[in-house]
């Protein structure tokens, strides 16, 4: 039996494969599919070496928290909300990477739809911006 | 199941006796079930030359849409059971974000583009939205999913029994891919595709006229093979020629390909008129 993605999925991917800005895809479940080699700069990691993993899994993975420092849960993260709601999701966060360096963040989760309007995944575009108080 | 092309041109009706081999008309293909079901794929001009073959057609005739590009709709609005009392004729086709098959439909049977309203034809007409998880009519079971093609475009999966057919007419599962194929699971149409006897793909270009329609929507002869590949059919019938390319031209690039290729599958150039038994074809 194929295990064919989504075509729209398919092409988020490839798309997500071509920019330099960073993207990370997950599918229906929240599990991560995919995320580019931009993403894999701040994440810490390129996702050759992370493979995919459950929304439980990743949305720990980082070590998410708030700008306060309190922990984020999974369902609190701006991807995750995105798809659950329906609707497109933005939020600034701190990370920490797998290397062990923690960044700060913004993220816009954007839920993908195909033309019947069926839910299929979502994706968040992210970027690193200073932490307040060490910019130039 | 018997399969019989009626058009097997893209884009453009191409008529002339350059073309007579393989014919100039778009996009029409007959199904026919072994209890006499009737499937028709796509709307192309070939349907004029299927509405004369039908001299004792069923009282249900179902018409599969892969998109409503022009050269796949042209010829519904001369599919003489749609002017039938007793007809009744089901259309499926792929609705958009923005609108429902019927709607899309009607913006082209209509004035000005046609003379007729499709909500004044006098058959029993029903418009079905697709892509659906699957659909049975007469013994056929059928899928439909959105495949890799500008606008709402899907694919079609049929199977009667143990015998399945595949028809992707207009399909770029090359698009973006830095290696083709790869992998099944990142393959557009692959599910549709996946193990079937038959297989008509899109085969609009050759390598060089590719390199400048990226994204067009379309296939070279060898990106269909490599797709066949990957997806295990049987037999694949390369579809969707190019209005530009004549006879002679054909007959070359398909004989190249199989050369270049050497595909582990039988390949023939799909040809008006002609039928294929998807459960033999394999074998010749």
């Amino acid at each position: 039996m194929s295990t064919q993605q989504p075509v729209e999925i398919i092409l988020a991917r490839q798309l997500a494969s071509y920019l330099t800005v960073p993207i990370f895809l997950v599918d229906l479940e929240g599990t991560l599919l995919y995320y580019n080699a931009p993403a894999g700069e701040i994440l810490g990691l390129r996702f050759e070496k992370t493979g995919r993993m459950p929304l439980e899994e990743w949305g720990q993975a980082f070590r998410p928290t708030d700008e306060e420092g309190d922990p984020l849960q999974p369902e609190e993260l701006p991807l995750a909300a995105a798809l659950e709601g329906g609707r497109p999701v933005h939020g600034s966060m701190r990370i920490e990477g797998m290397d062990g360096i923690s960044r700060r963040i913004h993220v816009t989760g954007i839920p993908l739809e195909d033309q019947a309007k069926r839910r299929l995944g979502a994706l968040a575009i992210f970027w690193e911006t200073p932490v307040p108080g060490t910019g130039p | 199941m018997r399969v019989r092309f009626w058009g097997t041109r893209g884009s453009l009706p191409a008529s002339g006796p350059e073309t007579v081999g393989y014919g100039g008309n778009t996009s029409c293909v007959e199904v026919r079930g072994d209890d006499g079901t009737l499937l028709v794929l796509d709307a192309g001009t070939g349907m004029r030359r299927l509405t004369s073959s039908l001299e004792d057609p069923p009282s249900r005739i179902d018409v599969l849409l892969s998109h409503l590009h022009l050269d796949h709709i042209q010829g519904l609005g001369f599919f003489e059971p749609l002017y039938r009392e007793e007809a009744e004729v089901h259309v499926w086709g792929p609705a958009s974000s923005r609108g429902s098959l019927a709607s899309r439909l009607s913006r082209y049977l209509s004035p000005p583009l046609f003379p007729i309203h499709l909500r004044s034809l006098p058959c029993r007409l029903s418009l079905h939205d697709v892509p659906v998880e699957e659909l049975e009519i007469g013994r056929f079971r059928v899928t439909a999913d959105y495949v890799c093609h500008p606008g709402a475009t899907v694919g079609y999966r049929i199977e009667e029994g143990a015998v399945s057919l595949a028809y992707l007419p207009d399909h770029e599962p090359a698009l973006g891919a830095r290696e083709f194929p790869t992998d099944p699971e990142w393959t557009s149409g692959h599910a549709l595709a996946e193990g079937v006897d038959l297989l008509l793909h899109d085969a609009q270009y050759d390598e060089e006229e590719y390199a400048r329609r990226v994204g067009w929507g379309h296939s070279t002869l060898s990106q269909a093979i490599a797709f066949a590949e990957l997806c295990g059919v049987g037999a694949l019938a390369l579809f969707h020629h190019d209005p530009l390319h004549d006879d002679a031209t054909l007959d070359a690039m398909v004989e190249e390909v199989i050369a270049a290729t050497d595909p582990p599958f039988r390949v023939v150039a799909a040809r008006e008129a002609v039928e294929l038994d998807p459960a033999r074809v394999a074998s010749g």
